[in-house]
This record gives C-alpha cells, structure tokens and sequence, in this order.
C-alpha cells in the first residue's frame, strides 16, 4: 500500500512537473473523447446554424484532435438541452450554444435552471434585432410606423415573431411602451424565416427579425429595415442592397424609438468544469473567431462582434438576466414558480 | 424556352464524373437513412453537413440532395416489409404496403413504391424548372387561416378511412389530439401536461409514437400468428418490374392527383407527410379500386408514394426562392446554403444562375439514378423476408429502439417505444384503426397553431376562413370533402329510387 502511494505521490509530482512545464503557451487540458455540442432549439434556425458552423470550422482547419458531436435538444423551448447540462455538471466534454432562452425559458416556463448551473466559456457575438416592415407599406422611418400605430386602434397592428413570451414578444412589450397604451397583436410562428415570408405576405404589419433571417427580402426589395434595437449602428459598412449597408440602417433611439435588445449568442460548458478545461474551450473559440470563415459569417449575418470572458462575461449575464426578469416582469410573462 | 437553355447549362454544371459518384455516393447513404427508422433524412444531412464545407456549393448540395432523395425512396421498403415506416411519409405506405407483402407481392409493392416516388418526383422538378417564380408568388399568400384550411382539408380527406365504427375513428383521433397537445404550447409559451416530468417536454415525437404502434405492434401481432412472416414464402422472381409496370397505366388519375396534391403541400409549404395521407386518402375516396384499400392494393401504394415525392421535392422550391424551408431536412439544407456563402431568397435565381439550375439539372439526374439503383436492389429487400422471423424479429426490434432513441438521443423514448407497442397491438385487437391517431398526431400542433394565430389575427371572428376565395374555397371544399358520405348520398337520392336501392 505505501508503495502504492509513493509511486503515486510521485507520478502525481511528475504529472504536476510536466504541467507547469506546459502551461506557458497551452492550455493543460484537453478533450480526452469527442465533444457533445448541444443546441437547445430545432434544426435550421440560427442557433442550429451558428453551431454547426462552428463545427465544421473546428473540423476544416482541424482545431480539435476529437470530433465534434452537435445535437438538437430543443424541446420545452430549450429546456431540455439547459437540463441536460445541468444534470452532467461533472462531464467537461458537454458544451452548449446559447440564445435568449436561456433566461426566458426558465422564467417564462418555471423550469428550474438558469445560467448558474453551467460555466459561461465566452461570448462569441450578440444578434440583432431591426424592425422590418413591407416594403409596399408607407413607413419609411420607425417614427412614421409608431405615430400610425398610435393613431390606429388598439391590437389592429399585428406583430409577428419566433415563440411566445421569448426575445420577439419581448421587444413587441417594450415597443408598446411608445406607442401611447396603444397594444399590437402579437402572433407567434415557429420560426424566423416564416415570419419574414409571412411579413413580405402581408398577413403581419411587422417584425423584429434578426438580419440573417430578413436580409433576402431586404435584397429582394420586399422589406424594408427601419431601425436596429442597438446603442450604436452596425459597423458593416459594405453595400448589401443596391444603395444601403446595415450602417445606413439607424438605431432605433435615434428614430425616437429607446429601445434595444441584443441576443447572445454564447458558448457555455458544464458547471465543474475546472478553470483549465473552460480556458482551453475559450482558447478554443479563440480560434474559431481568427478564421476568415467566421468573420464571412459575422459580416453576412450583421453580428454585433461584441466577445466576452471570464469574470466580464459573467457580469453580463448577470446583469442580462436582471434585464430580462424586469422585461418579461412588466408584460406579465412570468410563469407562477419564476415569480 | 429560356429555362431550357438555363438547364442546359446546369447539366453541364451537374454532369461531371465526381459530381456523378458523389450522387450516387449520396444516394445509397440516403437509403441506408431512410430505412433506419429514426435516423431521418435532416439528421442524415445535418451530420454530413459540416463535411461539405471544403467543397464546392454545388457539388455539396448535390451530395446533400441525393441523400435527401435516397431517404424519400428508402423510407418506403421496411414499411412494406415489416409495417415499420423509416419516415414519417412512408406511413400511409404501410396501409397498403404490408398487406402486399403478406399476400406475397413485397416485390410489385417495392416496385410501385420507387416508381411512382419517381414520377412524383420528377412532376415536382419540371414543375421547379417552368413555373419557379410564378409558384414562389402564390406560396405568398398563404397567412395562418390559408394553413389551417389545407391541414383541415387533409383532415376532411381522411374522415371516413377507418373501416370500423366512426366513433372508434373519432376516440382514437382525439387521442392523437391529446398526445400532439403534450409539451410546449407555441402560442402562449407555456408548457402543457408534462405534469412536471422533464421527460416530457419533448412532447410524444411523431417518429416514436410510429416505430411502436406500427412496429412493435406489428411484431406482438406475428408472434402471436405463429412466429412467422405471412407471404414469406412467396416466390421471388425477377420480372417484378415489367410486371408492376404493366398495371401503372391504369391509375393515371391518382398519379395526377397525387402530383398535384404533393406539389401543392410541398409549395404552401405543408410538408410530405400531410401530403402522403392526402394522397392516399383521396385515391381512397375517388378511385374504383377505392373500397379495396387497406387490404393490399397497388394504387394504395402509389397514391401516397407519389404525392410524398412530388411534396419533397417541391418543398425545395420555398426553400430557395423564399427562404423558407418546405421540410425538416429543407431547413438543414437552408442552413447549409447560407454557410457556403449563398443567399437563399429572391435573388439567388438571379445571381447564382449556375448553383441553381446544376441543383435544379441534380434533381433530374439524382433522382433517375435514385431509381435505378432502388429497382435493382429490390429483389434483395424483398428477400429478407424469405429470413426466419426468428432471426429478424430480434433485428428489428433492435433498430426500432435505436430509432426511436436517435429521435432526440433519450432512453425515455425507448419506453415510450414500447409502450405504444402494446398500444398498437391492443388497438388492432379491439378494431381501433390507427391512421387517424397517426394522422391526428403529426398535423394536430400545426394546425392548432395555425388555428390560434388566424384567431390572434381575426380577433376571435371565425369568418376569416372564408375572408377571401383561396381560403374560403379550400375550407368549403373540405367541408364537403367531411361531409361526403351525405353528399353522396343525396346525390343518389337525386339520381332516382333505382341507385338508392341499389346502394343499400
């Protein structure tokens, strides 16, 4: 038994040698088998395609030695993949892409879960919100848009977005702030791209699709974008119609509209994860970011290329989810066991 | 004729020897899918997604689409064989499918199966070549109350398929309701009787719910029969083909009906499983053989196989003119555009003339080699069953839970798996049919959610089904379609005393 225990006091010392020998430029953990990338929503929507792109980024320039295992757990609006971390808090080969249900599920649906109960890795861009309507309509500013909203009767305006009591509701709350008591009629679909088809349709007056999700229409010259739910304008400077860039697109304070909502877009791993398996998944990501792939993408879909670590995002979070519990608070979203 | 020169140039595109091989490449793993109950086609398609990210757009997607087109032929053969459908489109298969099988004509089923998937295919893409814009301007029209009229007219189409007492048709549709009701209700965002089980959430998938009550029922229902396989020893001779093929012509009608059932739900976009059960419940109601099927009848075969294709198929067009995904696997694919730097939407017939007429020219080619390859295998699907149901039995049992269990990679499911089973065995024992469940099962949310959101945007007025002449027109014909026993029975009321008696 002492033997035991010498040689493995010692293997430990050599081990522990052997680690700080490493630790200068590399991270001293790495995935032992594949890696489980969770999606907490369906096939096709931006999650889902943010996700695996990342993995076929981490495949084509071969940033992992172990593959990338990416599964869809979308079900009770994402509660199903949060609760699948939750409940593998000790297994660092799970990782997860968030999006905004992250705090609207657990306080919408009463699921027990928050952010909490997994290890934030990093913030890898926020998603915008623009306030679309048809191009064939008048409004040409989300000023005209509101001051017609108000003069019309209660609920004529419908509003259509992605699910219920999630980011698209949400905004459609804070917009009613503005509008003078005046209310839309909110109506969900079951996707983004829907909602932009049902918008060139006209069977909704608007939305508050993310850019990737309307920037065809937009093209097409079927939508037209008036304001972005951001502090700033985007930074994306090169033309995607014929005459505008997503810069020429104002925020919506400045159109006399305070509002804004971005959705993050985050990669989380489980809740025991040790310092060094989340800083080798951050280094990770890192690199993903650096590729010339993802910066095509950040630019195609107008992302907000906002990046976050460590204790920075962690304060975001905190501060986020404050954000919305007051939002979804005020329009009555809480589910009885949130409140 | 500008689109014939378009094509054209997208064979040239399409037609080149690794382009071929990545086809055919495609294709088999596409049936391999498709036969897996379960491992689905977007699965299928999502896990080689990121594998095409090095190659060409259009070399990739050809890829992607033949696997696509290799699940919609697959997930006919172990719902003929073994009453499992590998697909969600091959259930209506089954209802005449495996009753072939056990008379011992799996060959002629299999046979009726690919081919009329082909021709339904083939409609849908020729439909994508001449009429693109045309088509993507009507998808435009169809708002929450233009949705709920279709799913209602499948209903409609289907009301009165249960051979059994209409109340019997009626309990077991309204459990289907109650099943499609459970997890997360998209319209107010809250979750239904999940009763604080987080195995729930999910709500009972479709997928699930088929692999049991058909599947495992059906197994519960040969050991019961005497462990054995009815029309296992039917002779396999090869003239299968010519011998399908020479009774085709005479159901022209529900080969056009079925094309333009399965354009019009792969467009709107209802997706291919709505338009199976369409497909078949209409051949059901206006073919002569009608009063025959569920008992082994070729054109019961066809009727939903090609309206599934020709849905499939079509569903690619909303996806690249709209943006909007036709089908599960279409939005995997419209993921997969988007991350090889295309844009799918009203432009892209524009600026990427070459990506979309050498997809368009790959759906002609994919799905000819789809069935070549299909037609010469089948005298190897068809002898499986000449396999001891000893043997196989164990087998299928075995992919069955791993179906279901790849569904959303949960044990529950498993159990779930089981638990229908018995369900299915109980409910072919007491003369409960399992069609309108089934039905109820896969279109309930949609419909609901369609009905509640024409509500939202109504306020609550009912009338906004009949608010214009697309919906009002699809709604009154569905009415009838509900109503067709009486109609017909007026009919020939009308017709004089001679047909009444001659009814009774």
């Amino acid at each position: 038994m002492k033997t035991t225990l010498k040689s493995a006091a010692k293997r430990l010392g050599l081990a522990v040698g052997l680690a700080a020998a490493a630790v200068a430029p590399a991270a001293a953990w790495e995935p032992t088998k594949a890696v489980t990338l969770i999606i907490p929503a369906g096939t096709g929507g931006g999650a889902d395609q943010m996700a695996r792109f990342i993995q076929g980024v981490i495949q084509k320039h071969e940033l992992l030695s172990k593959p990338v295992i990416v599964v869809n757990k979308g079900g009770g609006a994402g509660a199903e993949g949060f609760l699948e971390m939750k409940a593998s808090a000790s297994d660092p080969h799970k990782i997860i892409i968030t999006l905004s249900n992250l705090f609207t599920t657990p306080l919408g649906t009463g699921t027990p879960f928050s952010w909490k109960d997994m290890k934030p890795v990093r913030m890898m861009a926020l998603d915008q919100f623009i306030l679309w309507v048809n191009a064939e309509k008048p409004y040409k500013t989300a000023k005209e848009y509101i001051d017609a909203v108000k003069e019309a009767p209660d609920r004529q305006f419908k509003m259509g977005g992605t699910g219920s009591k999630q980011e698209d509701q949400i905004i459609t709350t804070a917009i009613e702030h503005e509008t003078g008591g005046k209310k839309f009629t909110y109506v969900p679909y079951d996707g983004g791209g829907k909602v932009a088809v049902q918008l060139v349709g006209g069977h909704v007056d608007s939305s508050v699709n993310n850019p990737i999700e309307a920037v065809a229409q937009w093209r097409g010259g079927q939508l037209r974008p008036l304001c972005i739910f951001d502090t700033k304008r985007s930074t994306y400077t090169q033309k995607v119609t014929d005459s505008q860039s997503w810069a020429d697109i104002p925020t919506c304070e400045e159109s006399g509209l305070p509002t804004n909502y971005q959705m993050l877009r985050g990669i989380f791993t489980t809740k025991n994860a040790t310092p060094e398996q989340v800083a080798f998944y951050a280094d990770l990501l890192k690199k993903v970011m650096e590729t010339p792939d993802w910066k095509e993408f950040m630019e195609k879909g107008a992302f907000n290329q906002t990046t976050m670590t460590g204790a920075d995002f962690e304060a975001w979070l905190t501060d986020a989810e404050a954000k919305h519990r007051t939002l979804m608070q005020g329009a009555g979203f809480l589910a009885a066991s949130a409140q | 004729m500008e689109e014939l020169a378009a094509l054209a140039g997208g064979f040239a595109v399409a037609v080149t020897p690794y382009n071929i091989a990545l086809m055919v490449l495609g294709i088999v793993l596409g049936v391999v899918i498709g036969v897996l109950p379960g491992l689905g086609g977007a699965n299928g398609v999502a896990i080689l997604l990121p594998l095409t990210f090095s190659m060409e757009p259009t070399s990739a997607i050809i890829m992607l689409t033949s696997i696509y087109w290799g699940a919609l032929f697959g997930g006919a053969i172990t719902a003929i064989l073994f009453n499992i459908p590998g697909e969600p489109w091959s259930v209506a298969t089954t209802f005449d499918g495996h009753p072939m099988a056990q008379r011992g004509k799996a060959d002629e089923a299999l046979v009726g199966a690919f081919t009329s998937s082909f021709v339904g295919a083939i409609f849908a893409v020729a439909l994508i070549t001449f009429l693109a814009p045309v088509v993507a301007k009507f998808a435009l029209r169809f708002g929450p109350a233009e949705f709920f009229a279709v799913q209602f007219l499948t209903f409609a189409s289907f009301i009165g398929m249960g051979r059994g007492s209409p109340a019997k048709t009626i309990a077991s549709m309204c459990l289907g309701f109650a099943l499609a009701c459970v997890g997360l209700d998209g319209v107010t965002g809250s979750l239904r009787m999940t009763f604080g089980h987080e195995e729930l959430l999910n709500g009972f998938k479709f997928l699930v719910a088929v692999i049991g009550l058909f599947g495992i029922g059906e197994i519960l229902t040969s050991m019961e029969d005497g462990l054995k396989f009815s029309g296992a020893d039917a002779k396999l001779r090869m003239d299968a083909v010519i011998r399908t093929w020479r009774q085709l012509p005479k159901m022209t009608g529900t080969f056009i009906r079925s094309c333009i059932v399965g354009c019009w739900m792969g467009i709107t976009p209802g997706g291919a499983t709505p338009a199976s059960f369409m497909g078949y419940g209409l051949a059901k109601r206006f073919s002569k053989n009608g009063k025959n099927f569920g008992k082994g009848e070729l054109e019961g075969v066809v009727a939903p196989e090609t309206a599934a294709h020709a849905a499939g198929t079509a569903a690619m067009l909303p996806m690249l003119t709209l943006g909007i995904p036709g089908s599960p696997t279409a939005a995997v694919l419209l993921g997969g555009l988007l991350i090889w730097g295309l844009q799918p939407g009203p432009l892209l017939f524009v600026e990427q003339k070459d990506f979309v007429w050498g997809l368009i020219a790959s759906m002609y080619m994919g799905n000819i080699v789809g069935l070549i390859i299909v037609l010469t295998c089948v005298p190897l699907f068809a002898a499986i069953l000449r396999v001891p149901f000893s043997i196989v039995a164990p087998a299928i049992v075995v992919v069955c839970a791993i179906g279901a269990y790849t569904v959303n990679n949960a044990m529950f499911d498993v159990w779930m798996m089981l638990v229908f089973g018995v369900m299915g065995y109980l409910f072919s024992k007491l003369g409960y049919p399992l069609p309108p469940l089934v039905l109820a099962l896969v279109l309930g949310d949609q419909a609901e959610s369609s009905f509640r959101q024409a509500m939202l945007i109504s306020q609550g007025d009912v009338s906004v089904f009949w608010s214009n002449w697309l919906c009002g027109a699809i709604m009154t014909l569905g009415v009838v379609m509900a109503f067709w026993p009486i109609v017909s029975a007026v009919i020939a009321k009308f017709k004089g005393p001679d047909h009444v008696a001659r009814a009774a």
